[in-house]
């Protein structure tokens, strides 16, 4: 079903999905007895990694985090990223090794830890297209879909309750729009015009809530809404006048209540007809006749392929989504002394978006296809502005949602996601997983401590990253945490499985939790543990301990 | 951080000694010409050293029936006052209260009342947000509730080094509308979880059951040995930080802070007085963190919520609430923490004061937030007295009405902190920490 969608709504099909096919019913036959036998194979490899000239021989390879693989074939991204590491004198990173990019390409394509026999299965193929597949694979997942729709529920404010006040019904007939639109991957310019120009019952048309969930309904309040969300501007850095302008096109909408709770009506105010005078943000003037909606006339503007605003913001974003920093940095204030790293690389992504009738997925493919993306986190620049122009991959911590997942996933627990506001009680099935939640207000202490959005202003910046001592308590020392190692069922199938086998064992929690193998030195580490003082050799409780370190090391609680 | 021969704090205290701006009824205005003349945004956030210390914040959330706790109306005959038309009186002066409040009655001289407490929303969230930030929702920006602008003023920012974070909710977070807004994530409160009553207090993250201190060490070392990422890639930011916050938790578990947190050390007699419920429990937990030097603490108390039922719930309610609140007040007091320590005590707001006895109320109280009671007391607020009125029935403010903001804007004087002072908005903007009111603004008829 997965697949048929993908070639249904993919306009840049490659016949890739077949392979998907195969990929898929392969990983999902595989066994636990595969595993083990796989693993082992492997580990001898490991040990045998001698650093080929591939790259300068400058540093000794850093394992497991690099690759001494040729890097795929450069692509026109990376001809263009590498151009301007040559000026600046930043030696690019190393290649990641495979264990890095199935994780890496899990976590920021489809928001979800890779599986062991996923795991086992990638990084013992031999098929030197594994990478590409895997990037087409995943893109045809649902997770896909579900993890998209998160991050566009974030820009789009998607909650039901303060301080924009959707309310459930509206939360829920926007984040179903918004999902079909992810799912059926509709061209971007559809899409913003479709949220830019709708009319009707918030209900029932549900993409006007684009304009409920503003905090406020004055022209400018919306103009600044628009900006950011489209433009990746923030008006704040405008004239007072440029707003005033530019919230001419939003003076003629309007906004009725009906006898339903809670049900809104946004529409064109018909009282208003005489022409409108209104300037774009290019300063060029326009006469929008009596009777004609504003907003279709900023949409014109905004989406022809010859206004930079548009297809530069997205392209930014979607750069940023993936490589965690913009090539506008942030990548939602875009303003004149806030300077382009790479002028020539963003011009490419927008001419390949405006070439591929504005698929968003095409955009995703080239950049996740490239070396720039497939380089490992350890840096071999000392360049301060290294990572400004894409040196390396550059870190960051799991989305709160996804690590909930990924923790809910090993320990086969479940959040109960409610909202006490409004009365009746929201509850969320407990079977959904968090990537899958709708609304930004259902309650959740989890969410809170690391960093979901507020979804109050659509900034980028409002998913907070940042570490937090409160993070670290709850990682280290909490009931949940415990409770999530003491009942894992993958922790209890890898000790019915390893009994007597204790480095099995540690290769096994190692691929469960950190997706790879344990180096060799970790390996000693781990059943020094075991046999520490105290210990019965190998007992339950260290391997829990293991379980808990490595939940707890920064390779897991971070995408890197 | 405070330099009281500044001209500028000078001429502020001054002013909001002699009375001369509020008088004026514009007291906003004037201060932020002063703060402008001063020209330095750092100085006017605090001003004369406050006599308060510490806050604790009893947040009766669901909002508590005002005619039933602290403003009873046994005249207004059974369609309003139910089956509680006794009052007890107090030893302050004039002041009763629902005769089910008997201990708390005694204590009434540590406490005042405000029974003109008003905003007119009816509405959980935005009524909450009201109360914890003294404004209304809407303005595109999301404020901070009272107790991170304390943190921030009072917590890490004004060099605190305690064992335990400055700001603490007992034991379940208070949710969005009432958290750190702009301010960030250093300000938000840490929510204990656990139950005070239980023992051991499993506070979330700091104590663990069947850990050992050996084994919590032994498995620490191991993770710093399996730390690999970290070793190859040393020098980033994020993960310096990560450290950082990594040490502050270990001092917290590891440390004497769990030491404060175990509720055994005190004595069985004391603890039965506050009550053998959580929230009693988590009121002598207030008592020893505030003795343990935390700026802020909020008990989260639920349960008020009461459109069903209502009179079964405030039987069992009431007394639990008086047992503790009383014990709380005696305590402090007795300890020579109450002088340096605001109490206070609300909902979001007050029950409607017509009783709904048709089905499927059956003796049930909406939403009401015309008129509502909240207490004070401590932190040199001074006890026994009731500020403004209701009318007979409860329904509307009879006399001197006091918006959020003024409550606010009280305490946050008491604590030293400019009301008029200015916080960041990471906008690159100042805005102000409280509006300019509609009514008679802050509460110095008690202060």
């Amino acid at each position: 079903m997965i697949i048929s969608d993908s070639l249904g709504f993919c306009r840049q099909s490659t016949g890739l999905p077949v392979v998907t096919v195969i990929l898929t019913l392969a990983l999902g036959s595989l066994g636990a007895e595969t595993i083990e036998k796989k693993t082992e194979k492997n580990d001898g490899q490991a040990k045998a990694v001698v650093a080929k000239p591939q790259v300068p021989p400058a540093a000794p390879l850093v394992v497991p985090y690099e690759s001494d693989q040729a890097p795929v074939p450069a692509t026109r991204i990376d001809q263009l990223v590498q151009s301007v590491l040559k000026k600046q004198g930043i030696t690019p990173a190393r290649t990641c090794s495979d264990e890095v990019f199935i994780r890496r390409v899990f976590l920021d394509v489809i928001g979800t830890l890779p599986k062991q026999r996923e795991v086992v299965y990638f990084i013992n193929s031999n098929d030197p297209g594994k990478r590409a597949k895997l990037i087409d694979v995943l893109m045809a997942r649902d997770e896909f879909t579900d993890y998209w729709t998160l991050k566009w529920c974030d820009l789009l404010r998607v909650k039901s309750e303060f301080p924009v006040n959707l309310w459930p019904n509206g939360v829920q007939a926007y984040h179903r729009w918004i999902r079909d639109a992810v799912k059926e991957n509709r061209p971007y310019d559809v899409f913003a015009r479709q949220l830019l120009t709708s009319s009707g019952s918030n209900f029932r048309e549900p993409a006007v809530n684009f304009y409920r969930a503003v905090q406020g309904t004055d022209p400018e309040a919306i103009g600044e809404m628009v900006a950011l969300t489209f433009m990746g501007v923030r008006t704040e850095h405008w004239s007072e006048n440029t707003r005033k302008e530019f919230g001419t096109f939003f003076s003629r909408v309007a906004y009725k209540k009906t006898v339903e709770w809670k049900e809104e009506i946004v529409y064109l105010d018909p009282e208003a007809n005489t022409p409108l005078n209104a300037v774009f943000p290019d300063r060029k003037k326009i006469t929008i006749p009596a009777g004609d909606d504003p907003r279709v006339a900023f949409a014109d503007w905004l989406i022809t392929p010859e206004n930079p605003w548009f297809t530069q913001s997205i392209s930014n974003r979607v750069w940023y989504w993936l490589m965690g920093r913009g090539i506008i940095h942030e990548p939602d204030d875009v303003r004149p002394n806030n300077p382009v790293s790479n002028p020539g690389l963003l011009t490419y992504l927008q001419g390949e978006l405006v070439k591929s009738n504005y698929d968003l997925k095409h955009l995703f493919r080239l950049i996740l296809n490239s070396q720039t993306y497939q380089q490992s986190c350890i840096p071999r620049s000392k360049h301060p502005y290294a990572a400004a122009y894409f040196g390396h991959y550059h870190m960051r911590r799991l989305d709160a949602e996804v690590l909930v997942d990924a923790l809910n996933g090993f320990g086969n627990t479940t959040e109960k996601y409610w909202s006490p506001i409004p009365e009746p009680f929201t509850f969320i099935p407990e079977d959904k997983r968090t990537i899958t939640l709708s609304d930004g207000s259902i309650t959740s202490q989890f969410l809170e401590m690391f960093g979901r959005p507020s979804r109050d202003k659509g900034y980028e910046s409002e998913r907070e990253t940042n570490p937090t001592e409160f993070q670290r308590l709850y990682m280290l020392n909490s009931t949940e945490i415990h409770a999530r190692i003491y009942k894992s069922p993958v922790l209890k199938q890898i000790l019915a499985q390893t009994r007597n086998d204790k480095p099995a064992t540690v290769r096994m929690v190692y691929l469960s939790i950190l997706s790879r193998r344990p180096t060799p030195q970790e390996a000693a580490v781990a059943l020094k543990y075991f046999n520490g003082p105290g210990k019965k050799s190998g007992s339950t409780g260290a391997v829990y301990d293991l379980a808990w370190a490595l939940l707890n090391t920064k390779e897991f609680l971070y995408k890197h | 951080m405070n330099d009281p021969d500044h001209p500028v704090n000078l001429s502020r205290r001054h002013v909001l000694k002699t009375g001369a701006a509020a008088a004026l009824g514009i007291p906003f205005l004037n201060s932020v010409n002063f703060s402008h003349a001063a020209g330095d945004e750092s100085r006017s956030n605090t001003f004369t050293p406050g006599q308060a210390k510490a806050v604790i914040e009893i947040w009766m959330w669901g909002g508590p029936s005002h005619l039933d706790t602290f403003d009873p109306k046994p005249g207004a005959g059974p369609d309003y006052c139910g089956p509680y038309n006794e009052v007890v009186k107090t030893v302050a002066d004039g002041m009763v209260i629902n005769s089910k409040l008997p201990l708390m009655a005694k204590q009434a001289d540590k406490f005042s009342l405000i029974r003109s407490m008003t905003h007119g929303v009816n509405a959980h969230e935005t009524a909450s947000y009201l109360m914890q930030t003294g404004r209304s929702p809407g303005d595109g920006q999301v404020y901070p509730c009272i107790g991170s602008v304390v943190s921030k003023f009072k917590g890490y920012d004004a060099g605190y080094k305690g064992l335990l974070p400055p700001y603490i909710v007992l034991t379940q977070p208070h949710g969005r509308f009432s958290e750190e807004g702009f301010l960030g994530p250093k300000y938000k409160p840490f929510a204990t979880g656990g139950d005070p009553s239980r023992n051991p207090f499993t506070v979330q993250g700091v104590i663990a059951q069947g850990i050992t201190d050996a084994r919590q060490q032994s498995r620490r070392d191991l993770l710093h040995s399996l730390d690999t990422l970290g070793k190859a890639n040393t020098n980033t930011r994020d993960f310096k930080k990560l450290d950082e916050c990594e040490e502050k938790a270990y001092s917290m578990i590891l440390g004497d802070a769990r030491k404060v947190f175990d509720l055994s050390s005190e004595p069985a007699a004391l603890r039965d007085k506050y009550g053998r419920n959580s929230f009693g429990q988590s009121c002598l937990m207030a008592r020893k963190l505030v003795e343990n030097g935390v700026k802020y603490i909020t008990l989260n108390y639920k349960g008020w919520d009461t459109h069903k039922m209502h009179f079964n719930l405030m039987n069992q309610k009431l007394p639990q609430m008086d047992q503790a609140i009383a014990t709380l007040f005696e305590d402090l007091a007795g300890r020579g923490l109450l002088d340096s320590t605001i109490v206070w005590c609300s909902g979001e707001f007050g029950r409607t004061p017509k009783v709904l006895w048709n089905e499927p109320w059956k003796g049930g109280r909406g939403h009401f937030g015309a008129c509502f009671s909240s207490l004070v007391g401590g932190g040199g607020f001074v006890g026994g007295h009731v500020v403004g009125a209701s009318d007979e029935k409860g329904m509307e403010v009879a006399d001197r009405p006091v918006y959020p903001q003024d409550f606010l804007g009280s305490i946050y004087e008491k604590l030293g902190i400019n009301p008029e002072g200015t916080l960041p908005n990471g906008r690159g903007e100042h805005v102000p920490i409280t509006i300019p009111t509609q009514g008679k603004g802050r509460l110095k008829e008690i202060m």
